[in-house]
């Protein structure tokens, strides 16, 4: 009974990757690949993911190491606020970056009339959505490292003359780096394949905002060999960059 | 006289512990926390490096208000019980961190390193990770590490504690050589007697978060004033009132060399309690009769351990064991010879 759900578990998340290689296109797949649109959509997936991964780490990682080395009162409630882009529906999230980052937003009117510049269906505006769903994904792998790793290493360090961002620089981060990389592709997968958010905060402009899964989605209602194609793309970027960092990093957090 | 190098008053309190603990000591001079598990000799030490925060109490050092700067400003150098090498650092570089964080270049930082890999004999190891040293080595890289820093005052948790019986005795040695050319004041917590009475010049033995006994190691191990210290040093010890030659303990009166008035102590080492199936003929002094609790091996001798009027250790040669038929439960008669018996003041 028990192997007989395992197995059926593990088709239903294999199959329809399966349904992709059997319905792929593969005579027309290298033309295909070629179209500037498809190249267009996968470097702007690629950079805006690596971007804002990038920022994740520069703030979800000190964010990360104030929820777990700094008592202070309301922790668990700040825990909480984090983590919500986790359980929110991105199209929610996309909502509320509108509302503040938006031209007419709290912040975004500061923004438009202090520096002219606004974020709303613009590249950067992908990065903002994609780096809001994604970094909760980063803040929790860390957090979980800083928890586990050996606090007396930063007791030791601090006895030899470090200051406490010595010791985060010096100890810390060396200590808990498979943690820290773990997230940081967690973070860039989510951040890869992220849609709602990014739809609904940056729109939809081709070579602007239009990421790969919007391609996808855009595609499937046009021409549903391409969106075989671009999705078949978007699996083999994925299972490359995880299998990439798993043996060297991954499996030894 | 100058006043002490250090000098330290800590006081922690937890919610079902105390630790209150006063002491001194001078530049150069080693002085060994010496005390049970959980007597609160790791807390003293961890709040002499500032980890643990004072709830009273001041630490001078060299004049410098110690207990007011935080961790990373103290002149300390530390060695953890486990050592706490950084795994991710080659060995040199475990050496370095301190003088980095003090300020040197790179390879200033380095250099300093490789001369205290030297001096501690590990010249070859420094391009290794700690998980690829033995204890013994890890050991002095951390001894290296902490003096690197060139502190004024050295920690030192547990220095041998996890180490080997073999690599044990050699460390020791080394490590003596160490404290001995080290300037400042050293502070090193252990619960071995043997680690204190060879690398400290004076013990504080501490008990249940209080200092129970101080002094050189001879006259600690000479003159032993808790049931805890008298054992780590092999001796039995007795509290009772002395009459000019006589202690009265208990039931049993000793006679005594030392002229006495008052409360006092009274120790023997194991080896001069005398065992006798009958009773002996002669003075009824140093003479009890007892109940045998347990026979061990102990060296090359027996271990008799003794109730009755005085719970006492005896140690016989296996041939008296076999002589005397003894066997657990069985009465027998002790005596002491009033020579090997030694009484002070309490």
């Amino acid at each position: 009974m028990l192997f007989a759900l395992a197995l059926i578990g593990m088709a239903f998340l294999v199959l329809p990757l399966a349904g992709l290689l059997i319905r792929a296109p593969w005579s027309t797949l290298p033309q295909r690949l070629g179209q500037p649109q498809v190249l267009e959509a996968l470097r702007l997936s690629l950079v805006t993911a690596t971007v804002a991964t990038a920022a994740c780490l520069v703030l979800g990682v000190p964010l990360a190491w104030l929820l777990a080395r700094v008592p202070f009162p309301g922790r668990r409630l700040v825990r909480a606020l984090v983590t919500i882009p986790l359980v929110l529906p991105p199209v929610v999230g996309g909502v509320a970056l509108l509302l503040v980052l938006g031209r007419r937003g709290l912040v975004g009117q500061w923004l438009d009339t202090t520096f002219g510049f606004s974020l709303p269906f613009t590249t950067a505006g992908v990065v903002v959505a994609e780096a809001f769903v994604a970094m909760p994904f980063l803040v929790i792998s860390v957090e979980g490292a800083l928890r586990a790793a050996d606090l007396r290493y930063e007791e030791a360090a601090a006895t030899l003359g470090a200051s406490r961002w010595t010791v985060f620089r010096r100890v810390t981060m060396p200590l808990i780096a498979p943690g820290i990389v773990a997230g940081a592709v967690l973070c860039w997968a989510r951040a890869l394949g992220e849609f709602g958010a990014t739809i609904t905060f940056a729109g939809n402009f081709p070579g602007r905002t239009q990421t790969m899964p919007l391609a996808v989605y855009l595609a499937l209602e046009t021409e549903p060999d391409a969106a075989i194609v671009l999705s078949l793309l978007l699996l083999v970027v994925s299972v490359a960059i995880l299998a990439a960092l798993r043996d060297r990093w991954v499996t030894t957090a | 006289m100058s006043d002490p190098h250090l000098r330290a008053r800590l006081v922690v309190e937890r919610p079902r512990f105390r630790l209150d603990v006063e002491f001194a000591a001078e530049a150069g001079q080693v002085i060994a926390l010496l005390g049970p598990n959980g007597a609160g000799k790791t807390t003293a030490l961890r709040a002499l490096a500032g980890l643990t925060p004072l709830s009273a109490g001041d630490i001078t050092l060299n004049g410098l208000a110690l207990h007011t700067l935080p961790v990373e400003r103290r002149p300390i150098g530390m060695v953890f019980q486990d050592y706490l090498l950084f795994p991710h650092l080659s060995a040199l570089d475990n050496v370095a961190f301190g003088p980095r964080c003090h300020g040197a270049s790179k390879q200033e930082a380095r250099r300093t390193a490789a001369a205290w890999l030297e001096r501690v004999g590990l010249a070859e190891q420094a391009a290794s990770r700690p998980g690829r040293l033995s204890g013994g080595q890890a050991q002095r890289v951390a001894l290296a590490r902490a003096l690197a820093a060139e502190p004024d005052l050295l920690l030192l948790d547990e220095p041998l504690a996890a180490l080997d019986a073999h690599t044990r005795l050699e460390i020791r040695s080394r490590l003596r050589r160490h404290l001995g050319e080290f300037g400042g004041a050293t502070v090193l917590v252990t619960h071995d007697p043997l680690d204190a009475m060879v690398l400290a010049d004076h013990l504080v033995v501490v008990e249940n978060g209080a200092v129970v006994q101080e002094g050189g190691p001879a006259e600690v191990a000479r003159r032993p004033r808790t049931d805890y210290v008298a054992r780590l040093v092999g001796l039995n010890l007795y509290r009772g009132e002395a009459d000019e030659h006589h202690v009265t303990v208990g039931d049993v009166v000793f006679s005594v060399t030392e002229r006495l008035r008052g409360p006092v102590f009274i120790a023997f080492p194991p080896s001069a309690v005398a065992l006798f199936r009958s009773r002996p003929d002669g003075t009824p002094r140093n003479l009890w009769q007892a109940t045998i609790e347990g026979i061990e091996r102990h060296g090359d001798n027996v271990r008799v351990h003794l109730a009755g009027p005085l719970a006492a250790a005896a140690d016989i040669t296996p041939a008296a064991v076999a002589d005397l038929d003894l066997t657990a439960g069985q009465a027998i008669w002790a005596a002491v010879k009033a020579t090997e018996t030694h009484a002070y003041p309490a």
